[in-house]
């Protein structure tokens, strides 16, 4: 283990973390408001220690798979920690727990808060809420090695370790103009969405939040009742934007590339688009006399399937209200997230897809013992390894799960409300069901959990395995 | 510059891994997914799964931007397909390692009416370096620049050597060679010579002179200058064909000795005038019957590397003859360094310069200015030569006046077809080629000399 480059990395991760708090302080002080000084004291610390790590440069730059491992899950849980400062040195959030709840909920983009009241936040609180979503979207390391070189050439296990979906390829040779590449990607199209909402009569501040809270499909919104009181117009753009950031990023890299028709045949795309069309339709039907027009009821149930799918966790209506059989549709739609490699969580669709083509490999050598099949998605054959790990990531995904949610229970809430708290947290999607439905939140919690319910988020969000590592006594046996 | 390699065995490899060094945006194909996935692993290259002779590879892998092609897969068919579908593809050129000895004779062919840019034969390259050190058994390795007008060379110090009395700045006032000390090796560091700096036993230095003048240096140094008469080659692969042919060509007695009476035969075919000796090389007992003894130098080219380095030990304790050992796989560069086996060819390391030398050259034409470009101690040192093509602060000046980079000699100017081995009072002028020493990575221009 390479102790020296992992503390040389995190000591990055928080000076450029202090470069993250320098947004709200500004906006603190264009709106002067005093919780500004809280943010310039928490930038100081975390420019504090980083400077500190980052004094020296290690040496030795060897970064082997568990050193990448260690280094993400390690980079989140710093993140999250100091993240936490700005919301408890300003005393909105008075308890440390509640605000690494708060910090870890933005940059693993669930979205899931402790606040009951937004409203009268001061605005440079909103803003770091939605500002750490966009940075947890595409992924901070991801963003550092897009400016600094870290080391050698050995980031590509960084960039497995946090970005999401089976298997990571790069755009380009160098890892850097890949993550530039990325950035900028991402970039535009946030900034696309902002001038969108920003036609739409939204005011600026509350534009650029949406936008930034859409990009990493997070869900922290400014209003108590999310987006139901803005126009439908605002909630189309919302949609569709929520829809696009669920969109594997290399379809896009694809189409600037002029190779729209590869874009076009990707199965997990395909998939995406299918799935979302056809769970809206079903709702629709199903809910269609809730609603006094179509356009409404339309309009309302694809917001929720997209923010839902997307793992965004934007809401326009209660759907805890509504019946049973959207209510267990919407249970399931919290667990399949969309496109690997966007900025969603869940378990992705080409996880899904991959399962349910090895499931019907493994059933017709049930009735073909000899048959010789490979599993193929576009047209690849998808090498033995990546199924296995898709596996594995299923068993791991079912065990944190179930684990998280036997611990949680002790807190003698319903069955839904702790079942769906798990997943909201673990898919990073934000609102579930129950008391943890779209109009509540998950203050009510107690301490403990709420230590649970953080390490789904951050497990969520970096694919579980990079957490796994850093727990298992196998990644720190150096002998 | 954007490169494609076909190909991720030991050559392509290695070519990848030097040229994302130095600085290219490196993509490799192959068609075996561990070996991608293993290199894009450990160095920050992109790497392609698939056949890299398809269109739609080469296109995924971006052959419309790339500038520059490598086939070094296992098959030279595909290699040199490969090189065709990427010239109508994209518009960049290519290189194709072609090693089998029946395409020897049509390089040229192919360069010119298939517009390949550069055909490699590793084994002809390696057969011919190992040339190179027979004809001048003295020195562990000889690179050339000015066109031959001016040699480094690498050797090893001889224990009675008058050299171990001097510092470097009294060779040229006591030795009255003119000659320039590069570099020293000294157990596995290296050391770039300054006035100072004394010889100890066991180093290995660097020196850089015209051909004459290096002769003088080690007759006065009392150093064997003689030139083989001989060689025994064990193993006859396709390094030991190239190598028989060159050697008899020069009027140099080639013996083979290989175990497997078919390839004898075949051998003895194509190579009239070697003699082939049909025995296994690793009982002593051959070795001393062909007579090793008195033998002016052995080649170990077995295909095992452990072999030999056995065999060449072997030999080292039984005569004083000039030894080469060749070494395909194994990377143990420290360790293999420390038997002392005097020269040792890699030949993916010698593919992979050729490959390097030409891509650097590529880019001289696109901003930077080495003409040659030579690694003498693998990893640490570096000597190139520029072109002084212009006036700058660099020229015209005294070069004791000059603030130079810290670990970095000027170790010669050819001036008009002279050689000039430089002092201090020496200048550079326009129209000079000059031959730099240096640690530092990455030279691209005369001028980043200067501090």
């Amino acid at each position: 283990m390479n102790y020296r480059i992992i503390a040389y990395i995190l000591g990055w991760v928080l000076n450029f973390e202090a470069l993250f708090m320098a947004v709200p302080a500004f906006t603190a002080l264009y709106y002067s408001e005093g919780a500004g000084i809280g943010f310039v004291f928490s930038l100081l610390i975390c420019l504090f220690f980083g400077v500190i790590l980052t004094l020296k440069k290690p040496a030795k730059k060897a970064i082997y798979s568990r050193d990448g491992l260690v280094i993400v899950s390690l980079s989140w849980i710093v993140l999250s920690l100091f993240g936490a400062l700005p919301f408890y040195v300003t005393g909105v959030i008075p308890s440390f727990i509640d605000a690494v709840f708060e910090s870890a909920a933005g940059f693993t983009t669930t979205g899931a808060s402790i606040l009951s009241e937004v409203e009268s936040l001061p605005r440079c609180i909103l803003m770091w809420r939605s500002f750490t979503h966009w940075i947890g979207g595409m992924g901070v390391l991801v963003f550092i090695m897009a400016f600094v070189p870290l080391s050698g050439g050995q980031n590509m296990y960084i960039m497995k370790a946090e970005s999401p979906g089976p298997s990571v390829s790069k755009f380009v040779p160098k890892i850097k103009a890949t993550a530039l590449l990325l950035y900028s990607m991402y970039f535009i199209l946030t900034l696309a969405e902002f001038v969108f909402l920003l036609c739409g009569g939204m005011s600026v501040f509350e534009s650029l939040n949406t936008a930034l809270s859409t990009a990493g499909t997070g869900g922290f919104g400014f209003r108590n009742n999310s987006f139901e009181s803005f126009s439908p117009y605002i909630q189309w753009v919302v949609t569709v934007f929520m829809f696009l950031f669920g969109v594997n990023f290399s379809i896009y890299f694809l189409i600037l590339s002029k190779r729209i028709k590869e874009a076009m045949k990707s199965t997990e795309l395909r998939v995406y688009i299918l799935l979302v069309v056809a769970v809206t339709a079903l709702i629709t039907v199903n809910v269609s006399d809730m609603f006094a027009t179509l356009e409404d009821a339309v309009r309302n149930v694809a917001f929720t399937v997209v923010s839902l799918v997307t793992t965004t966790g934007f809401a326009t209506v209660d759907f805890n209200k509504w019946p049973e059989l959207s209510r267990s549709i919407i249970v399931i739609l919290l667990f399949t997230g969309a496109c690997a490699g966007s900025t969603c969580g869940g378990i992705k669709l080409s996880r899904i897809i991959l399962l349910f083509k090895s499931m019907s490999k493994e059933l017709r050598l049930l009735v073909h013992p000899k048959q010789v099949h490979q599993i193929k998605i576009d047209g690849r054959v998808v090498s033995h390894e990546t199924v296995r790990s898709v596996n594995v990531f299923l068993v791991c995904y079912m065990l944190i799960m179930m684990i998280s949610f036997i611990l949680i229970s002790f807190d003698n809430h319903d069955l839904i409300t702790n079942f769906t708290a798990v997943s909201a947290t673990l898919n990073n999607v934000g609102p579930g069901l129950g008391l943890v439905g779209p109009t509540s939140n998950y203050g009510f919690f107690s301490g403990f959990s709420k230590l649970v319910l953080i390490f789904d988020m951050i497990a969520g969000r970096l694919e579980l395995f990079p957490m796994l590592a850093l727990f298992s006594p196998y990644t720190w046996k150096d002998k | 510059m954007e490169i494609i390699v076909v190909g991720c065995g030991k050559v392509g490899r290695t070519i990848a891994e030097q040229l994302n060094d130095d600085d290219n945006n490196v993509t490799v194909i192959d068609t075996d997914p561990d070996m991608v996935r293993d290199i894009s692993e450990s160095c920050d290259i992109m790497g392609i799964t698939g056949n890299g002779a398809t269109h739609s590879v080469q296109q995924q892998a971006g052959i419309e931007r790339a500038d520059l092609l490598i086939a070094v897969t296992g098959s030279d068919e595909l290699n040199l397909l490969c090189c065709l579908i990427a010239r109508k593809a994209g518009n960049c050129q290519t290189i194709a390692r072609v090693r089998s000895p029946e395409y020897n004779g049509e390089a040229s062919f192919f360069r010119e009416e298939l517009g390949l840019a550069m055909v490699i034969n590793p084994e002809f390259a390696a057969a011919a370096e190992i040339a190179r050190i027979l004809r001048f058994p003295s020195a562990i390795t000889i690179d050339s620049f000015a066109k031959g007008k001016i040699d480094l060379m690498k050797f090893h110090i001889p224990d009675d050597s008058p050299l171990l009395k001097y510092s470097v700045k009294e060779i040229s006032t006591e030795l009255h060679c003119d000659v320039l000390i590069c570099t020293i090796e000294r157990d596995g560091e290296a050391i770039i010579a300054n006035g100072d700096t004394t010889f100890m036993k066991k180093d290995v230095i660097s020196v850089v002179a015209s051909p004459k003048n290096a002769y003088k240096f080690f007759s006065e140094i009392r150093y064997k200058t003689h030139r083989v008469k001989n060689t025994m080659i064990v193993g006859a692969g396709d390094i030991a064909y190239y190598l028989s042919q060159i050697l008899l060509k020069s009027g140099i007695d080639v013996k083979i000795i290989e175990k497997d009476p078919a390839r004898c035969t075949e051998f003895c075919g194509m190579v009239p005038g070697a003699t082939v000796i049909c025995a296994d090389a690793s009982e002593q007992s051959t070795l001393l019957e062909e007579g090793l003894e008195n033998t002016d130098s052995f080649v170990a080219l077995t295909n095992l590397d452990e072999e030999n380095i056995l065999l060449t030990l072997f030999a080292k304790s039984k005569s004083d003859c000039k030894l080469i050992t060749k070494i395909n796989r194994i990377d143990f560069d420290d360790v293999i360094h420390k038997l002392d086996l005097d020269a040792i060819i890699y030949p993916k390391h010698i593919t992979a310069e050729y490959i390097v030398r030409y891509v650097r050259a590529m880019k001289n034409t696109i901003g930077s200015n080495v003409e040659t470009l030579y690694s003498v101690i693998k990893g640490s040192v570096e000597a190139s030569e520029f072109i002084v093509k212009e006036k700058s602060e660099i020229t015209d000046t005294p070069l004791f006046e000059l603030k130079l980079k810290k670990n970095l000699l000027i170790a010669g100017i050819i001036r008009g077809g002279k050689v000039i081995i430089p002092r201090g009072h020496d200048t550079i002028q326009v129209g000079d080629s000059v031959v730099i020493v240096t640690m530092q990575k990455g030279l691209h221009d005369v001028c980043d000399i200067l501090a």
